[in-house]
This record gives structure tokens, sequence and C-alpha cells, in this order.
């Protein structure tokens, strides 16, 4: 990248001449590959895509200013908690909340009896109720809730509500939930296990591929489940009118769906339940789906008449849960002696934990994106996913592609060694093709596979290092595709994915109204930007109104890395109605015809001579005069994409993104201890709508994915989650977080807004397979499961180097500690 | 219910009295009573860092210090870092300018632990950055642009010493009361 180009990306938008100062300079810290601005109807070029600019929305969250739902406090307000199980799998024998109603400040109790209509996010699993009815399946499964005049009482209420349990037996392996002679979480008469969705799947002819294979590799994987843990805890207000209507301020990534299933199951119309997503402390998938205490809250404000708010502590943040999956897979992959893949067959089996969730989704995406990243001519999947005494499991960043990849670019590698190819070549010859079909028919548009596999290899000096670094240090690469949007909704519809209202003021403000919910991704500074570019304004002179179900129109949520694409193409659309109508108005006035007029610096000009020119304000009241009030709207609704065969839902989506990561490591061969020294990462993005943002979401990413890979854990003991506090979860922290390249890769993807395609999800993917790698690289032997822990590292040192095992003191050798003697 | 408890203390230069319960956090008297709620709860243990505050300067996890033990000293929380005229802080001002901040829930901490750490090194180098912000948890950014952010700050403070945004240093214990 040239220095031209890098100036070119920190020039602040700050029209020229304008009197506030600019925005602070910006250094850049990632390189971005430009692709040419194909845009037909920006003629004038970019004046904000692809900068570097400050959040629009950063003041706020800066000052403290933003409220965020638990921040949000109503007159005579009440505070709820839930009453919680404290056995993984029992049956209910009995709920009495007498003894807790007696404690002053407690108004009012309810348990699973009051409230007993089944929902789940998807349809297709309606397995939840807001608490408990006859049988709870997870250790911190709603029991009962209680709100009261302060957070303390309704804690110390919750400590009197009686709970009769009959224990059953809990199930905590997928093995466990395999067998048939245990009971039924979901009691299914169709079954004798515990599976909660099979998925059977074949395209084009393995049997024939495998035949034709000179090497056939087979592998087993194990990923394990992680969690979010969004530093923001859940929270939610509830507000209940005297005229029936019930508002939800409520932290969630989908303030649509909510809205559907809390008038489902408060038993209210549409119409009056009003929900309000403000800023989102974290989501990363967390919080895609209505939450039992999110419904019990609006239950007791409807039962009590008065505001209730409840927030999660933390420990109940892990119960809630909706984290990875932990799956485990068998690999078979036939290849030719050069490498061309001839078949595949991917099996998972995933850890569902107690409810639905989005499972049945995921399962079909641990295998759906497999042939988007190369070409595979032949492809049988089976997909298995079961249920288990544990927090329901749903959708994380890279929902249900992570795992797999784990696993396919593991493989990858091993394969590339036996048959003496160099990885990123060889990734590279069998990228698929922009412009192409898969074999389970998804459509690919743009892709910028090839690359990214150029970028980061040549950047890190791949070729020359892996394989030749001292033992101990390692490097590793590896490549992911993920979607843009989910092409279908999960409830089927036929109306858009996502709608935009945006509206000009006389004084040249410019709001835009839609209803995707800002969880830290920077939705609100997408929306500001693609409307002012397309006006010509400055960003700041944009207001985003969004997540509010009475004032937005309607956007699914911000989930499956969906909202640039989706709701960026209905902002789109509606700023260029006004546009035409801007247009219209300043082209009489000019004397110039409105397809040679530019839009930019807060100015409307004549291409041919920009000289020639109006204000934003004076065009917007001039075409306000001509076409009365300035407001228009834009909706997008994919294409039409799935291929038709059952299963086929899941995994088209309007464009894909690719990445690449290599990690570097060191290995200490004494500890086993993993030092990931540098990661880089170049992304595909399509189109860079703000560089700080694309740069921002590919550091965040890279972080996530490193936790996952070297220290994040889902473990029980007992029926009990042994690790639900920020202590014990270990996350990486500022100290365990290597230095991050980010390389930004334009491919201007012909349907994106502007050419734009997603950075949210994508960039996780291949970091945690990558790590794998270089860790292969390093030790000279692999480790088939995630998180690559020390102790793994040291067993798989031990196993290669043929000395004996590493054992803990035998039993015999170990000192006896004295045997207290009995009472 | 336990016997309140009379406090005084000094929120981001105001003189503020209030009855405490004996077990109520800092954290909670900040946010609750005085309605500061640009200090966060990410886990009342004492774990993430969201609900740092400076207590005398020095970065304390709120949800981890009585209300109580905080009678007659002085803390700072992220809405005593701007002026009164609404102007951010060089803190500030770098974590926009870098994008250091995603969700910014983690941020209200980390902009207090940052000032308190360019009061006491006020040229970090990335390892010293790194080290004062660890028991502050961000799940969205990395980490890298707010060790870029800090930086910056560093270079905008040490240009201008003066800058009237800067926090005023802590009162003296034992403040006398507004009357
Ligand atoms: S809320 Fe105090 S450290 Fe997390
Ligand atoms: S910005 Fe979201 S946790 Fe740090």
């Amino acid at each position: 990248m040239s220095e031209a180009d890098l100036r070119a990306v920190s020039t602040n938008t700050n029209p020229d001449g304008d009197a506030r100062p600019p925005a602070p300079a910006h250094d850049p810290a990632s390189v971005v590959v430009r692709a040419p601005q194909m845009t037909p109807d920006k003629p004038e070029g970019f004046f904000i895509v692809g900068k570097a600019t400050p959040k629009v929305d950063a003041y706020g969250r800066v000052t403290g200013a933003e409220r965020f739902a638990d921040d949000i406090a109503l007159p005579n307000m009440l505070f709820g908690k839930m009453v919680r199980s404290t056995q993984p799998h029992a049956r209910l024998t009995r709920v009495d909340v007498r003894r807790a109603l007696t404690l002053p400040g407690v108004v009012a109790a309810a348990t699973g009896a009051d409230l007993r209509v089944r929902y789940g996010i998807l349809p297709s699993s309606p397995d939840e109720t807001v608490m408990a009815v006859e049988r709870v399946r997870y250790v911190g499964d709603p029991v009962a809730c209680i709100v009261a005049e302060d957070e303390v009482t309704a804690e110390e209420a919750c400590a009197l509500v009686e709970v009769g349990y009959e224990p059953l037996p809990a199930i905590m392996t997928i093995d466990d939930a395999l067998r048939t002679d245990l009971p039924q979480i979901h009691p299914n008469p169709r079954r004798a296990d515990n599976v909660h969705k099979e998925v059977h799947l074949e395209f084009g002819d393995v049997e024939q591929g495998f035949a034709a294979a000179d090497r056939v590799f087979e592998d087993e994987y194990f990923f394990e489940g992680t969690t979010h843990a969004p530093i923001e805890q859940h929270a939610v207000v509830a507000d209940y009118g005297p005229d029936g209507k019930l508002t939800l301020w409520c932290s969630t990534q989908t303030p649509h769906y909510l809205h559907r299933i809390a008038a489902a199951v408060l038993g209210l119309p549409g119409s009056h339940v009003r929900v309000i997503a403000p800023p989102v402390g974290g989501g990363f998938g967390g919080k895609t789906e209505p939450f039992a205490h999110e419904l019990a809250a609006g239950f007791m404000a409807m039962k009590t008449g008065r505001p209730v708010k409840m927030t999660l502590t933390r420990e109940e943040v892990f119960y809630a849960h909706r984290g990875r999956h932990p799956v485990r897979f068998k690999l078979r992959t036939g290849v030719k002696n050069d490498g061309t893949i001839t078949a595949v067959h991917l099996q998972t089996w995933l850890d569902g934990g107690a409810y639905g969730s989005y499972g049945v989704a995921t399962t079909y995406y641990t295998g759906a994106l497999t042939p988007v990243t190369y070409k595979i001519p032949a492809y049988k999947f089976d997909g298995c996913r079961v249920f288990t005494n544990k927090p329901p499991c749903g959708p994380k960043r890279g929902h249900g592609t992570t795992q797999p990849r784990f696993a396919i670019e593991s493989q990858l590698d091993k394969i590339a060694d036996a048959l003496g190819l160099d990885a990123a070549e060889y990734r590279k010859r069998i990228a698929v093709e922009p412009s192409s079909k898969t074999v389970n028919g998804l459509r690919i548009t743009s892709c910028g596979l090839p690359q990214c596999l150029d970028a980061a290899a040549a950047r890190t000096n791949y070729a020359a290092k892996r394989g030749r670094l001292p033992r101990g240090k390692g490097i590793g690469l590896a490549a992911s595709a993920y979607l843009c949007g989910a092409g279908l909704p999960i409830y089927w519809n036929a109306m858009p994915q996502s709608g935009a209202m945006v509206k000009i003021d006389r004084g040249g403000g410019v709001t835009v109204f839609c209803g995707a919910s800002d969880c830290g991704q920077g939705s609100t500074h997408m929306l500001a930007a693609i409307v002012a570019e397309t006006l010509g304004t400055d960003v700041t002179d944009v207001r985003v109104c969004y997540g509010d179900t009475d004032l937005t129109p309607v956007d699914l949520g911000s989930y499956s890395s969906r909202v640039t694409f989706m709701a960026g193409n209905a902002a789109r659309q509606a700023a260029l109605t006004l546009r035409a109508q801007l247009a219209n108005a300043a082209a009489a006035k000019l004397e110039c015809p409105p397809q040679r007029l530019g839009f930019g610096r807060r100015r409307v000009f004549c291409l041919d001579d920009p000289a020639r020119s109006l204000t934003f304000i004076e065009a917007a009241q001039l075409a306000e005069a001509e076409f009365g009030t300035l407001a228009a709207v834009g909706s997008y609704t994919p294409p039409a994409l799935a291929a038709g065969y059952k299963g086929s839902g899941v995994g088209p989506s309007p464009a894909y993104s690719y990445s690449v990561a290599v990690a570097e490591v060191d290995v200490d061969l004494e500890t086993g201890q993993v030092q990931v020294e540098k990661i880089t990462l170049a992304h595909d993005v399509g189109r860079c709508i703000n560089a700080d943002s694309v740069e921002g979401q590919i550091e965040g990413a890279v972080y996530m994915g490193l936790g996952e890979a070297l220290m994040e854990e889902w473990p029980f003991r007992a029926g009990e989650h042994k690790t639900p506090n920020l202590l014990d979860y270990k996350t990486p922290t500022s100290l365990d977080t290597p230095p991050i390249e980010a390389i930004i890769i334009e491919t201007d993807d012909r349907e994106g807004p502007f050419g734009a395609k997603e950075a949210g999800q994508g960039p996780l993917n291949p970091v945690i397979p990558a790590i794998a790698n270089a860790v292969a690289d390093a030790i000279k032997a692999r480790i088939h499961s995630t998180p690559i822990t020390p102790e793994k590292v040291l067993k798989a040192l031990d196993a290669t180097s043929g000395a004996p095992l590493r054992l803990k003191p035998s039993a015999a050798s170990r000192p006896q500690p004295p045997v207290p003697a009995s009472p | 219910m336990p016997k309140r408890v009379p406090i005084r203390i000094c929120v981001n230069g105001q003189p503020r009295e209030a009855f405490v319960e004996p077990a109520a956090s800092l954290l909670e008297l900040v946010r609750g009573t005085f309605g500061l709620t640009g200090t966060k709860e990410g886990c009342g243990t004492g774990y993430c860092g969201a609900c740092t505050v400076l207590l005398d300067g020095q970065p304390v996890n709120a949800c981890l210090v009585f209300a109580v033990d905080a009678d007659h000293r002085d803390v700072l929380t992220v809405e005593g870092l701007t002026t009164h005229e609404g102007g951010l802080h060089p803190v500030q001002d770098a974590f926009v300018a870098c994008g250091a901040l995603q969700c910014g829930f983690c941020t209200p901490g980390m902009l207090v632990s940052t000032v308190a750490l360019l009061r006491r090194v006020p040229y970090p180098s990335e390892a010293d950055i790194r080290a004062a912000l660890a028991g502050h948890l961000c799940r969205c950014t990395g980490y890298r642009s707010i060790v870029r952010a800090v930086t910056r700050a560093a270079a905008a403070l040490a240009a201008n010493p003066e800058n009237p945004a800067l926090p005023q240093p802590a009162r003296p214990r034992g403040m006398r009361s507004r009357a």
C-alpha cells in the first residue's frame, strides 16, 4: 500500500470551509486494499465511504451520557429477580411463594403456573416457558419470579421461595444424550434418545468422489463450547400503562423478535407492545432471542401496574447463555494427489443444552457453509443436535460455522503436508470462484479469498516461515467464509428483511429511522455514513433513530451479519429517492441536468462545473417547496436463493465475506504454554464503509477467537457450571492479547450497499484454526480439540517424542491424607 | 432493616451528602443514589473493571468498595471528565479518535483508569498501558485501539499540560462540609 493510499484513508471528511473544527486526524493502523469505485449512482466519488471517521455515536459512550437498559430508572419502579433451579434435571413437585410474599417490601410473585405459553425463537422448537412448568432442565432454569421495592429485598425473597424437586438423572454429555435408556429432557414419543434435530444431506456423487480420490483423510475433532460474556449483563425495564400498552426497554439485538414473542406470550395485541433497544453493551449473538426475565418483567409490570426492572447478575448471564455449541466432528475428505478435493463427508454432533434456541439453524450451519470456501464437487453432511441438562446453546459470533472451520482447516494443513504442498498456495488453488454456485446450491457473488490469502501470506512471509522455524515457534494459516445476512427470516414471511425511513429537515438535518439494534458493532454509524454519502451531507448532520418498534420500520435485528448489507441497502434506497427529489429541484436552479449533479461536502454541484452549486440546505428547501415533506422509505428483501431441498433455507445469503488469518506462536516446550506473538488477518469486506469500524470488528473478532482457541471452556461438575464468573471463565485481558494487524480487502460486491459485505463475524472463524495450525507447526504434533491448553500441548509433545508420558504421581506413590476418624 | 449511615463525599468536584446502607457499595451509591449511570456494572465481583472510579485519585472497583468507606473522600467518575461546557477530556477525545470503543460498556472504567495512569506515568510504554488496563475486560475491541488511544492521549496531555479539561487534583482528606 502506498503512502498516498494511506493518506487517502486518513483524510478527514469534514467539508472544506466548514466552521467546525475538522475531526481529529487519524492514524489508520490497518492496510486497505481498495477496489475501484463502481457505484453508478455516485459518479462524484466517495466523500465518506472508506474513510476512517469517528463513529457518530461514540460521544455518548465516552461521556457516560448514553443510557443502556440498566441505566434507565422510572418513577415508582420495582425490581425483579428470578428464582432459579438448583437441580440439573428434576420434576417440580412444588413451587410455593407464600413465605416470600410475607417479606416486607415484596410486592408480587409468579411461577410457571401463571404463564404457561410455550415459545421459542424458532417457530420449529417452541420448547420454553417463562418459568419452569413441571420440570427443570438445567441449573439456572427459571422457576419463579419476585418483584420488590428494591433489588436486595427481591433477592432475599427468592431465598424464601420453597421449591420441591424430584431429581431425574442428569444428561451431561453428547454420548449420554444419544443413549436410549435415559429419561428424555423434552418428551418425544417419536424417539427414545435425547436427539433434538437430525439433518442428512447429500450433494453430488459422494461415493464416486471418494472412489476417485488418490488419498482419503479421516479425522475426529472436538470444538469446546464457549460463551459470549458481553460486559453488559442483560437488563430490561418494563412499563405497562393505563392504556393497556406495554413498553420494554431491553438490551436486545433483536427488538422485532422480542416484540413478536412478548405479544404472543403475554397475550397482548402486537399494537400494544413496544420494544425499545437502547444501545446494547455487547452482544456477539448472546442477546438475539427473548429471555425469560424479559418476558417475566413484562408480565410483572402488567400484574402490578408498576414499572419493573430486571438486570441479570453475571452468574445468571452464564445461565442465560445461548453460547457456542460444543461440537464433535468426523471429517472425511478425498483428494487427488495434487490436492484437488473429490468429496467431503462431514458429521457433526452438537451439544445443545436444555432448550432448542436457534439450535435447528445451528445444526444446519455446521454443514451448510463448508462448500462456500473451497471447491467441493461432492458433499455429504450429517448433523445431529442433542439436548443435555446444561444452559441452552445458541448462536455466537460465527454461528455454527466457527466449529467446523477448526476441523476443516486443521485437516487441510494435514493434507497439504501429506501431499507436500504449500498450505497457502494450495488453498488458493482450491478456492471457490467468484460468480459461481456451490454443490449445495449456494450462490457466490464476489469472492476475495485469493486476495486475502495472498495479502496475509505475503505480509507474514508465511511460505518462508512455515515448517522452517525453530522448534517451539510456529506459523499457521486458515481461511473462512461467512454470510452477509441469512437469506431467509427465522419465521416464514414474504415481507422485507429490513426497512428504513429517511427524512430531511429544513435545517439540513437528516434522520434515519431503522429497526436495527446497535450492540457496538457500529450499525448506527454505518446507517449515518450510507445516508450521508448518498445525500452528500456530513455524517454529523445525520441522526439515527434505531431499535424502537413503535418508531422504526422493522429490521430483523443484529444477527447473522445482516445489518450493513440489508439495513444499509434499505437506507440507501430511501436516501436515493430523496436524492432524486433534491436533484430535480436543484437542476432547475442550477440549469444542469439532474443526472449531471454531484452530492458531497454539504453541497449539490454540477459535475461539469463544481463551482455552480447549492448548499444542501438550499437544495432541501427547494425540494420541499416542490415535492412537499421530504421523507422516503426503503426496504430490502434478499433475492430468492434457496435451492428448494429441505434445509436449503439455511446457508443462502446475498453475499459471502472471506477471511484469512495467519497466527505466529511461541510454544514453551517445558510448560506447554502457547504465546501468540501476532495475528494478521485479511478480510474481504466487499467495500469498507468506515475503516475504523471494519478494523475494530476485525481486531475484536481476532481477540474473541484467541480466547476460544486457547482459554475458554465450558466445564460442568455434578450438573453445575463450574465457572459462572468472569474470573474463572478465562477471557483474554490486555496482557494476553497479541498485536493484531488487519488487512482490509475490497471486492465491491455488486449487491451490497456501495459494494459492502460484512465484517462482524467472518473474521473470527479463521483465527482458531490458524492458531491450531501454528501450534502444530511449532510442536510437530496436532491437537484435535479446543481450547489448546498447556496440558494438551504437553500430552501431544510426549506422544510424539516417544518419551514416557508425564504422569501424575501414582496413587501408591502419593502420600495419602490421613483418614479422619468418623465421629 | 440496618440503620443507614450518613456520609459526606466529594463527587466529581461537588460535595455531596447521602444516607447509605452499611452494606451498600460505592457503585450503588454512584449509580443509584447520585444517578451517575456512566459508571457500569459488569460483574459486581471485582473481575471486570467496568465499575472503576477514582477514589482519592486511585482506580478502584466501585463494586468492591463500601459506600461508607468513601466517606470524606474524593470520587471521580466518567461524568467528571468532561468540562462544564461539555468539552471532552483529552483521554475521551483520544478514545473517540482512535475508535477505541465499540459497545462502550467497558469504556468509562477504561477512561478513568487511563487518567490515573497518565498522572502517574505521563509517557507510558505499550507495556505500561497494557499492565495498567489488565483489570479491565473488553469483549469488543481486542484492546489494540485502546492502547493506541492511551498513547495518543498521553501525547495530547504532554503537549498541553495546562489543559483546563484536566481533572482537578484530588481534594485533601477531611474536606469541609458545604455549610
Ligand atoms: S462490576 Fe466491579 S469489577 Fe465488574
Ligand atoms: S467496547 Fe464493548 S466491552 Fe469494551
